[in-house]
């Protein structure tokens, strides 16, 4: 019986990552019902193991530290070996850029399918039995993996994080023989104001057309600040293709889709393909001049008026209810 | 320089989708297909760098139903030079998917081999660097920009808080977001020239599948929401209501 779960940590800068913690609560949910352990995988630079111990506290039994360069394909085989050294039915990864660039090469390498922004899950006769959104989130497919290991990745915010405390022994793993692989990293070039991805917060203002003028942008990034530091912009497609924000910001189709616990639609109308990147957002706000507004149809709590005002009042408001 | 484009068939977005009476699938009438969105950047990608190396030829490959013709029709019509398609009911095991695609790109020496970053329906985002692994060949994923020079492929990668700047030897893989292609439109000559284009069908390899799709379900509805109010006079109530009622706050 492959009763344990290896959960897949994202360490970065020696810190690991929050979306982490909620891989090892799924992975825990998931041991649990197997009966089996929680291993952390942690493939990452000096210091990963360490930094992962933290993972006892939601559930993780053992740290499996592999120091190793940083690039994805080091990293795939790094956490393949991981996988094959294990009795695993489960291996979890998050659904973050990083995790979608190395969860199919461990996939693979291990002949193994993989299921991708998984929101639900289940174990049923020893199987994991998987949720995912399909058809840009206008169904949802439940799918049962035959093998094992079961490969998923799970979307950020939708698991949460659970308590389950324990002392997690951290084991360093010697890194896989290096070669050369004909991939190399070279530059980074940071973008402007985008600490963190609109697709892992907890929190997002996004905005549209009705901004009118990218100079008006101050707006949206003091009531981001407002909402504290698990907040992020996002924006629609219409203004990412008039070039007033990056392409990294866009929500929908051709763009990213989030489940952030609050997502407040400032000045976007709510296209069709918009609706598909966030329509499964925890609470949804929509600040629009134009009552008819489709987005108007799938928020929960809706303001009709001019947005520049609304979002500096809520700003405004949101301040007082913090410092009180 | 030749250049393979790996495309898939599916429902356009704005198609409404309706599960079928099985539960497992959707109904057909009425569905809308196209080409996935994101693979019309990748086969502008394709298009931009022959062109920027005066010669060579992009290939579309695709596996699907024999209706993936059509599709294939339309990115012929936009200036690829030929098409292959693998006749066959794909699923959503992607591992299934890689492994029918690799076959087919295993005997081609094509200096890369280029993906959409996904494909709309399954919305899963492995292929492209799963034919990478079956090929043994180096992967960029989420290319918003790439240029190739002495058979080297500089990518520029779109990724959290930036770009990243990556280097591959040819022959190579990349999955391509939307950055610096802009698709084109098919010109009426260029749909007239796609009919003529060599489009070779043939059935795709037996690959068992490692999934099951048991059940697909609408989401649950969204509770109905609620005008609070009009303008600043709004913010208190709505800020009390994120507070109190949905506790977001």
């Amino acid at each position: 019986m492959m009763a344990d779960v290896l959960a897949v940590a994202e360490v970065r800068d020696g810190v690991v990552r929050s979306v982490s913690r909620e891989v090892v609560s799924a992975a825990r949910g998931i041991a649990d019902s197997l009966r089996g352990a929680v291993d952390v995988a942690a493939a990452g630079g000096t210091g990963c193991g360490a930094a992962a111990a933290g993972l006892g506290r939601h559930g993780a039994d053992r740290v499996l530290a592999v120091e190793v360069a940083a690039q994805v394909d080091v990293r795939a085989t790094a956490v393949a070996e991981l996988a094959r050294a294990g009795s695993y039915g489960a291996v979890v990864f998050a659904a973050t850029g990083p995790g979608r660039d190395l969860a199919p090469r461990v996939a693979a390498r291990l002949a193994s399918p993989l299921l991708t922004d998984v929101v639900a899950l289940d174990v049923d006769g020893g199987q994991i039995v998987a949720t995912r959104p399909v058809f840009a989130g206008k169904a949802l497919a439940r799918v049962r993996a035959l093998g094992a290991p079961a490969l998923l990745s799970i979307r950020p915010n939708v698991f949460g994080v659970a308590d389950s405390p324990r002392e997690a022994r951290v084991e360093a793993v010697s890194p896989p023989a290096e070669a050369e692989t004909g991939y190399r990293v070279g530059g980074f070039e940071a973008s402007a104001g985008a600490a963190l991805d609109v697709a892992e917060a907890a929190i997002v203002v996004s905005g549209g057309r009705g901004m009118k003028d990218p100079e008006n942008w101050h707006i949206l990034e003091d009531l981001r600040d407002a909402l504290g530091d698990t907040a992020a912009l996002g924006a629609s497609r219409a203004v990412v293709d008039a070039g007033w924000r990056p392409h990294a910001e866009q929500v929908g189709q051709t763009g990213k889709t989030v489940t952030p616990k609050l997502y407040l639609a400032m000045a976007i109308s709510g296209a069709i393909q918009h609706l598909a990147g966030m329509r499964t957002s925890g609470v949804i706000v929509a600040v629009n001049r134009d009552p008819d507004a489709p987005i108007f149809g799938v928020a929960d709590y809706g303001i009709v008026g001019d947005v520049f005002a609304v979002a500096q009042a809520l700003a405004a408001a949101v301040r007082e209810l913090r410092n009180s | 320089m030749n250049i393979t484009v790996c495309v898939k068939r599916v429902p356009d977005t704005a198609t409404r989708i309706r599960i079928a009476d099985d539960g497992r699938g959707i109904m057909q009438d009425g569905v809308k297909y196209v080409l996935s969105p994101y693979d019309e950047f990748a086969v502008e990608a394709a298009l931009q760098l022959v062109e920027a190396a005066g010669e060579g030829q992009v290939t579309l490959l695709s596996y699907g139903p024999p209706a993936t013709a059509e599709t294939l029709r339309s990115g012929l019509a936009l200036g690829a030079h030929r098409a292959v398609l693998l006749t066959g009911e794909p699923d959503m095991d992607g591992w299934a998917t890689a492994q029918v695609l690799a076959s087919e790109l295993a005997g081609s020496d094509d200096a890369l081999v280029l993906f959409g970053i996904k494909a709309v329906d399954d919305d899963q985002q492995q292929v492209g660097p799963m034919v990478a692994e079956l090929l043994g060949r180096p992967c960029a994923t989420a290319v918003a920009a790439m240029d190739v020079e002495g058979g080297v492929a500089t990518c520029r990668r779109a990724v959290e808080g930036g770009q990243e700047v990556v280097e591959m030897d040819l022959p190579a893989v990349a999955t391509v977001t939307k950055g610096r292609y802009e698709p084109r439109y098919a010109s009426l000559r260029g749909i007239m020239m796609a009919k003529r284009k060599p489009l070779v069908e043939k059935p795709a390899p037996e690959v068992e599948s490692g999934l099951v799709v048991e059940a697909l379900t609408y989401p649950p509805e969204r509770p109905d929401g609620r005008i609070v109010g009009e303008g600043v006079d709004a913010v208190a109530e709505l800020v009390r209501l994120l507070r109190e009622e949905a506790k977001v706050l």
